[in-house]
């Protein structure tokens, strides 16, 4: 993978660049030391670091317009960050950016039960949006696994989804207003407490640009009343052929789950040692969780079962009380880390048409014994959004090399039969020179133009989403004055 | 003589229609909006067709110019639907013709399920367009999850036409309940429906609509979904709304809901029709601001339609957040007012840019939008 080599005229105003910056910040906002820098020079993709030049850490919208006027004004890079666990290199900085962290902008700034919405500050961290609602049996819907620690500001810039989307949509479908700091400080409001855009959706290209467009610092969310209760229940097949059918039969059907997860065998094996959740060994396994009251989830969890039970399951297992629903979710919640104790790991995200399941697999299998490395399995099977999990050892020379071909090769398969390149992580630099297996050279030209109204000379993350080979008239632009 | 409608029949054709177009060209599916762009008359109906129908994985591929109607057809025949309920505005408009597919979402149009299910945005995963210059161009796909570059998608759908004319959409459906039943609420003021909306919405039952008739007095709470869960549903709500007035269940309301869709209590009555979004709970101030000679309320009071004299400047009277469209008036008022509300200054600034680079020569539904 390839940066850009940093610009060494604005490496050579650091110091003047820091000067200015000390003028609209508290001191305790700007990080100039190295050892501190450090911190910030990778995400999630540890694969690749580099330390940024300076790290801001504002704490309102006025200091982040601030911050970006200043940049602007001496043609200075700015890599946005939330909590750094972008899988794609989206937070990964230049040696000669300005990294904007909003980590400390992680305010509620009005919760609306009658209008069922909240205003948060973005640095907050996605759990705790839902935990500022939890006392009136609220929660906010979007639930990436790292919901722990990720960040509002992150979810809006990559679009995440999570394992409930079947049912409650990805984060733009739960996003209803943004205030929105553009590259030369203007701040902008975008949407609020109302639904839809008066005008041009700019909110729904906003949200899903990975930090491209401008800095969102405030976001209004829509929250939702938490359903009476939930309940999984757990099945296995014997091929993926036959676990993809059931899928296919259920949504058929007209059941609509909250959750359907799928685990292949290399996966239930690492997360039954690694978990013990008693999983039974299969080929492939299905979690598929409804919600609603009691007698509900009964008539739910009833037909889905017997569609279930027609395609001839080794085993079905329901839960019938809450611990046995931890467990059911268990090995599934534990998979990365499950993984994460054998191997080292690429985390793939490709998408595919549901239908194409089967196929998608067995290919994989056969890519996987091609390289010579393991691949396990698990995703989100409702909506196509694939998860296989690359085995590699860090340590050994090629490996890395050998893992990240093999992906692209998988990557390319999910377009081939109708799929995209990445479901919910986002591109950032991670799948960027894939991007012209999914569109042509004009497809790209199109979306490069709403970056140029937006930040007309590509100062805001420049180096992320397309590749270097297409942006690289764009980038060049001269700024420095 | 009137000139003949421009009728691609190809995506290719209308490339080269668009790329060779000498002024300004003005767009319409079915053209149940009735044209008031100055323009070359182009239509989309030419394209039409389902290209891809996949009810296991809830997704179709369609022509730009399929009518809605067929593809609704289509849908039912496997228990499915589009579930954001795109409203039939012939009725409330006065127009004829075949409302289309790619009208729809270029128009962004959603019925009352839109405060449960999202609007038709939400539905739609991936397009085909045209832009000013003649360029074809994909975005997004046919899958459920793609977050791969920009979602120009979004952008498109609500763009009525200004940066591209669709050619394909594919969009996400959903299955269609087994039964529907409303529970009504009577005899309450606005204030009080509005209350009674915000209660339904927030409680935990999955709501698809919520509207209030100021005629009838009444507030219509909407639960969908396999027959013994409506039931208890119903009665969850029944019980917990009574505080608000006299509540009666109704289970065949599928005229009535449709009737709220379709804003069927202005239908053929004189005036211009205004479709205003807000806040809900600003509802109740909006409806003194407004002055209006009727009023109908959906999205939990937050979508508000407005029947006012002709002519009238409503949005000269609104002082709460949100965005009024100018529905149905003659050419003069809305020539004066325009459609669409103006935008702040840097948000109109955003989007002029974008159609300027979308559409370099603005020929596209000029001055629609902006
Ligand atoms: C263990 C693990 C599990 C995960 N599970 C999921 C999952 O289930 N679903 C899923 O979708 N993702 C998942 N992710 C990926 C990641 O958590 C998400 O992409 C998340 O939204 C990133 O948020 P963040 O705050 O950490 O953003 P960062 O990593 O800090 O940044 C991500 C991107 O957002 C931009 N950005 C950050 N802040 C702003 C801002 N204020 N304004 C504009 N742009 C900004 C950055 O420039 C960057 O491009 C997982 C990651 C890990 C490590
Ligand atoms: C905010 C709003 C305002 C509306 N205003 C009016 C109005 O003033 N008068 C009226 O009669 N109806 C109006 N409508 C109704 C609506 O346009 C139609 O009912 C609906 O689009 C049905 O499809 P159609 O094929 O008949 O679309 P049409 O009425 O033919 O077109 C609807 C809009 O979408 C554009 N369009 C159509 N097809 C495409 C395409 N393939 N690609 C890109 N753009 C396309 C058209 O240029 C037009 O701006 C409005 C709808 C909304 C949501």
């Amino acid at each position: 993978m390839q940066m850009p080599s940093p610009n060494t005229a604005i490496l050579a105003r650091k110091a003047e660049l820091a000067a200015k910056l000390s003028t609209v910040l508290p001191q305790d906002a700007l990080i100039q030391d190295e050892a501190e820098t450090r911190a910030y020079e990778c995400d999630a993709l540890t694969a690749y670091r580099c330390p940024p030049m300076l790290v801001v850490l504002p704490r309102t919208t006025q200091e982040v317009s601030d911050v970006l006027r200043v940049c602007h004004q001496m043609g200075v890079p700015v890599v946005p960050r939330g909590a750094g666990t972008s899988l794609a290199g989206g937070a990964l900085p230049t040696a000669d950016c300005v990294i904007l962290g909003v980590a400390r902008m992680n305010d509620v700034l009005e919760t609306d039960y009658d209008n069922r919405i909240i205003r948060v500050q973005t640095g907050r961290t996605n759990l705790s949006v839902s935990g500022a609602v939890e006392e009136e049996d609220f929660f906010y819907a979007p639930d990436p696994s790292s919901q722990l620690a990720c960040a509002i500001a992150g979810n809006i810039a990559m679009n995440s989804g999570g394992a409930h989307c079947l049912k409650y949509g990805v984060t733009t479908n739960n996003l209803m207003g943004v205030t929105l700091v553009m590259m030369d400080g203007t701040v902008v409001e975008i949407g609020g407490a109302h639904l839809d855009a008066g005008g041009l959706d700019l909110l729904g290209v906003i949200c899903g640009s990975e930090g491209q467009l401008g800095v969102v610092t405030e976001a209004t969310l829509r929250i939702l009343r938490k359903p009476e209760g939930a309940r999984p229940v757990l099945i296995g097949y014997d091929s993926n052929e036959v676990a993809g059918a059931c899928v296919s039969d259920i949504i058929k059907a007209g059941v609509l789950p909250v959750a359907i997860e799928f685990m292949d065998r290399p996966c239930i094996e690492a997360c039954e040692a690694f978990a013990k959740a008693g999983y039974p060994m299969c080929e492939a396994l299905l979690i598929i969780e409804v919600e609603g009251s009691p007698e509900e989830i009964d008539h739910q969890l009833g037909l889905i079962i017997e569609i279930a039970r027609s395609h001839n399951p080794v085993e079905l297992r329901e839960a019938q009380d809450a611990d046995e629903a931890g467990r059911i979710w268990l090995g599934r919640k534990s998979a990365f880390g499950a993984m994460g104790q054998i191997n080292d790991y690429m985390c793939l995200d490709g998408t595919i048409p549901v239908t194409e399941l089967p196929y998608v697999l067995r290919r994989i299998g056969e890519l996987s014994k091609q390289y010579g490395l393991g691949v396990a399995n698990v995703f989100h099977a409702g909506d196509g959004n694939m998860h296989p999990l690359i085995l590699f050892d860090a340590n050994k020379p090629g490996d890395l090399e050998l893992c990240e071909d093999m992906g692209a090769e998988i990557l390319k398969l999910c377009v081939e039969v109708g799929g995209c390149l990445t479901g919910e992580h986002g591109v950032g630099v991670e799948k960027r020179d894939l991007m012209l297996h999914q569109y042509s050279p004009e497809d790209l030209e199109a979306q490069l133009k709403v970056k140029d109204v937006f930040d007309p000379q590509w100062l805001l993350n420049p180096a992320k989403v397309f590749p270097l080979s297409v942006t690289e008239g764009r980038r060049a632009v001269e700024l420095i004055k | 003589m009137k000139k003949m409608m421009l009728k691609p029949r190809t995506e290719t054709e209308l490339a080269e229609m668009i790329a060779g177009a000498t002024g300004p060209l003005a767009f319409c599916g079915g053209g149940t909006r009735g044209f008031d762009v100055a323009g070359e008359a182009l239509t989309t109906s030419g394209l039409s067709g389902v290209e891809l129908y996949e009810p296991g994985a809830l997704t179709m591929v369609a022509r730009a110019g399929t009518p809605v109607a067929e593809i609704e057809a289509l849908l039912a025949e496997n228990g499915q639907r589009l579930a954001f309920e795109p409203m039939d505005h012939r009725g409330l408009l006065g127009t004829e013709g075949v409302p289309t597919i790619g009208g729809v979402f270029a128009a962004n149009i959603s019925g009352p399920r839109r405060i449960q299910v999202g609007a038709a945005r939400d539905f739609l995963l991936g397009v085909r367009f045209v832009d000013g210059t003649g360029q074809v161009v994909k975005n997004g796909g046919r899958v459920m999850k793609n977050v791969t570059g920009y979602d120009l998608v979004k952008l498109m759908s609500g763009a009525h036409g200004t940066l591209g004319v669709l050619s394909e959409v594919s969009f996400k459906v959903l299955p269609r309940p087994e039964v529907a039943a409303t529970v009504v609420v009577q005899d309450v003021d606005l204030e009080v429906a509005v209350q009674v909306m915000s209660a339904a919405l927030g409680s935990p039952f999955d709501v698809t609509g919520a509207a209030y008739d100021p005629v009838e007095r009444r507030a219509y709470v909407r639960i969908e979904g396999f027959a013994g869960s409506v039931d208890y549903r119903v009665g969850r709500l029944v019980a917990d709304l009574a505080r608000f007035g006299a509540v009666q269940q109704v289970n065949d309301s599928e005229n009535l809901w449709r009737g709220i869709r379709d804003v069927s209590a202005f239908h053929g009555n004189a005036g211009d029709v205004w479709r205003i979004s807000v806040k809900p709970s600003d509802a109740v101030e909006l409806a003194e601001q407004l002055q209006a000679e009727a009023l109908q309320f959906d999205w939990g009071g937050g979508l508000i339609w407005a029947l006012v004299p002709a002519g009238t400047d409503l949005r000269a009277r609104i002082a709460v957040p949100g965005h009024a469209t100018l529905m149905r008036a003659g050419a003069e008022t809305r020539g004066r007012l325009g459609q669409f509300q103006p935008e702040p200054a840097p948000l109109a600034a955003i989007s002029a840019e974008l159609r300027a680079k979308f559409d370099p020569r603005g020929i596209l539904n000029t001055g629609l939008m902006g």
